[in-house]
C-alpha cells in the first residue's frame, strides 16, 4: 500500500494504464474518444476510458483542464488518476470533473495492466495481486 | 488556508452560487498546494476559448456560468478563438463551427471579459509589472510574464483562471513565492542561435529534457522579445516550463540562487536533432506564422519578404486584432494580401480546424506549433526559419 496526497476524492478500482512520460491532455487526448493522439507518445493509440491513468506529471497547454472535464462529460474519462506530481492544470480538471486523483506516489511500483485500488479519500494506492 | 470573513461568507453562499463554486475550486487548489491565504491579482488571462479545444462540455460550462450572472472583477483577456471573429466567412471557416464559437464569445462577453482572443496579451493591452501577482492560463503567456517580465503566476488551468477573474484573487502558492522561483537546472548553450526558429527548436528540445523544472540558461548572448516568446512557448508545449531565467537577459536572473545545479549542455548537434524531429513533412500546403501571435516586428518582416511577389500556396500570419490594426495602417496587410497571403486575427493554426479545411502539411517556424500540429491537427510539419519557409511557397 502506498500513501500520497489527495488531489480529488473518491474510491475506484481498475486496470492501470501507465505512461513513464508526462501527459498533455490538450492536443494529447481526443476529447470525444479518449484515445491518446500525441505522435510518438508511449501511449499513442491507447484509450484512457475507464482506466486508472498513471503518469509522472502533466505538461503542455493550460486547456488540459477542460479536456479532462470534457472527457468525463463525454463518458470517456479515466476512472482515476495517479501521479508523481499533479500540477494545477490536471488538479483543476479532476476537481471539476470529480475524478479521484492522488499524487506523491512512487509510480515506478505500478506496472501497465496491474489492477489498482485507488482510494483518494485516504490518499492510498494498492496493487491487487 | 486562512480565509477572511468575506471569503467565508462567499463560501456560505452569500454572494450566490457562482462565486461560491469558484472560491471552492480555488480553496481546494490552495489546500492541495499549501497556500497560506488568498491574494489579489492584477489581471487574468483565460485559456480554453476555441470551440475546437473545449467542445460542447466546455461551452455548456461557460454558458451555465454566464447564465447565472458571473462577472469578472479584474482586467481579463482571452486566448485565441477557433476562427477570425470578423473574417471567418472569407477565410472559409465552417459555418457550424462558427455558430458554436460565437456562443462561447457571447458567454465570455456577458461576464465582462475583454474579447481580445490572443495568446500574447502582453502585446495587446494586458501588461503586468515586475513582481505583480496575476493569474494567467495560456502556457506561453505564463512563461513570458513569469520569465521576461518577472510578474508572478502559476500555470493556471482555464477554469481556475476564470475563477480567479470572478473573485479577483488566487491562492498564494507556487510561483507567487520567491523561494519557488529559483532555478532547478542549468542549461549551457554552446551553439549560435540566429533565427527565431532556432529559439523554437531550442525550446522544443529543452522542454522535453527538463519537463517541469526551472531552467537557468547561460550562453545565450542576445535575444529580442520575439525570440524569448518563441523559446518560452516551445518549452511550455513540449514540457511544462512556466519560468526560466537567462543570464544577463531576464530580470530575475541576477537575483536567484544558481549554485550546485544539475547541468545540461546544448550544442549544434542537439539543435539539429530538434529540427529533424520537428520536420515530419516535405512540401507545405500552407505556411502559418505567428505562434505565439506575431508582433508588429514579425509581421513587417513577412511583408518585407513578400513585397511585389506572388505566393504559390497560402500564407497565414496569425496575430491579435490590435497588431492587425497597426499592420493595416502601415500597409503590411496590403502587401501580404497582394502576394496572396492573409493576416488572420483572433485565432491560430493550433486551435482552428485546419485539418477540416483540406490542409495536410503545414510550414511553421514555431517550436510550439511544431509540437502540437501533428497530433491535434493531423498535420505533417515543415519546420524551418522564415526565409526558407517563404522561399518554398514563392
Amino acid at each position: 500500500m502506498m500513501k500520497g496526497r489527495t488531489i480529488s476524492p473518491g474510491k475506484v478500482k481498475g486496470i492501470a494504464l501507465v505512461s513513464k512520460e508526462p501527459i498533455g491532455f490538450y492536443g494529447g487526448i481526443n476529447i470525444k474518444t479518449g484515445i491518446v493522439i500525441e505522435k510518438g507518445h508511449p501511449l499513442e493509440g491507447k484509450n484512457v476510458k475507464d482506466k486508472i491513468l498513471v503518469f509522472p506529471c502533466g505538461k503542455g497547454s493550460t486547456v488540459g483542464s477542460y479536456v479532462i472535464y470534457g472527457l468525463q462529460k463525454n463518458g470517456m474519462a479515466p476512472k482515476g488518476i495517479i501521479n508523481k506530481e499533479t500540477e494545477t492544470i490536471v488538479a483543476t480538471g479532476v476537481i471539476l470533473a470529480g475524478i479521484p486523483c492522488v499524487d506523491k506516489i512512487d509510480i515506478d511500483q505500478i506496472n501497465d495492466g496491474d489492477t489498482v485500488v485507488l482510494n483518494a479519500d485516504n490518499a492510498t494506492v494498492e496493487i491487487a495481486k | 488556508m486562512y480565509l477572511t470573513k468575506d471569503e467565508e461568507k462567499i463560501l456560505q453562499g452569500e454572494q450566490g452560487e457562482v462565486p461560491e463554486r469558484m472560491l471552492r475550486l480555488l480553496v481546494q487548489l490552495g489546500d492541495i498546494y499549501g497556500a497560506d491565504k488568498m491574494i489579489p491579482v492584477g489581471s487574468v488571462q483565460v485559456a480554453g476559448v476555441s470551440y475546437k479545444s473545449i467542445a460542447d462540455p466546455g461551452t455548456e460550462f461557460l454558458e451555465d456560468l454566464a447564465g447565472k450572472g458571473a462577472k469578472v472583477k479584474v482586467l481579463t483577456f482571452l486566448n485565441p478563438a477557433g476562427m477570425d471573429l470578423e473574417n471567418w466567412e472569407t477565410l472559409k471557416f465552417p459555418k457550424e463551427f462558427a455558430k458554436n464559437q460565437l456562443r462561447i464569445m457571447d458567454a465570455f462577453k456577458s461576464m465582462g471579459i475583454v474579447i481580445t482572443a490572443t495568446c500574447t496579451p502582453y502585446l495587446a493591452g494586458n501588461l503586468p509589472r515586475f513582481r505583480e501577482h496575476i493569474a494567467w492560463s495560456e502556457s506561453s503567456a505564463i512563461s513570458f510574464s513569469n520569465s521576461v517580465i518577472g510578474a508572478r503566476t502559476n500555470r493556471e488551468g482555464g477554469p481556475s483562471a476564470l475563477a480567479a477573474a470572478i473573485l479577483g484573487k488566487t491562492p498564494n502558492y507556487g510561483f507567487h513565492l520567491w523561494e519557488n522561483r529559483q532555478p532547478t537546472i542549468k542549461v549551457k548553450i554552446e551553439t549560435d542561435l540566429t533565427f527565431d526558429a532556432d529559439f523554437g527548436a531550442l525550446g522544443y528540445h529543452v522542454g522535453k529534457q527538463v519537463k517541469n523544472k526551472i531552467p537557468y540558461f547561460t550562453g545565450i548572448k542576445n535575444a529580442d522579445t520575439d525570440q524569448l516568446k518563441s523559446l518560452g512557448a516551445a518549452m511550455a508545449a513540449s514540457g511544462a516550463v512556466a519560468l526560466y531565467h537567462i543570464e544577463g537577459l531576464t530580470p530575475e536572473a541576477d537575483l536567484v540562487k544558481k549554485d550546485n545545479l544539475e547541468i545540461i549542455t546544448v550544442t549544434k548537434k542537439e539543435l539539429d536533432e530538434a529540427y529533424a524531429k520537428l520536420n515530419t513533412g516535405k512540401e507545405p500546403d500552407i505556411v502559418i506564422l505567428g505562434c505565439p501571435h506575431a508582433s508588429l516586428r514579425e509581421i513587417s518582416a513577412v511583408a518585407e519578404k513578400l513585397k511585389g511577389k506572388k505566393l504559390r500556396k497560402p500564407v497565414w500570419v496569425c496575430t491579435s486584432r490590435m497588431m492587425k490594426e497597426a499592420a493595416e495602417r502601415m500597409g503590411y496587410s496590403d502587401i501580404i494580401e497582394k502576394a496572396g497571403g492573409y493576416i488572420v486575427a483572433d485565432t491560430c493554426m493550433v486551435v482552428s480546424p485546419i485539418e477540416d479545411m483540406g490542409y495536410k502539411t503545414t510550414g511553421v517556424n514555431s517550436g510550439k506549433a511544431g509540437n502540437y500540429l501533428p497530433g491535434f491537427c493531423k498535420q505533417n510539419v515543415c519546420f524551418a526559419n522564415l526565409d526558407k519557409l517563404l522561399e518554398a511557397v514563392l
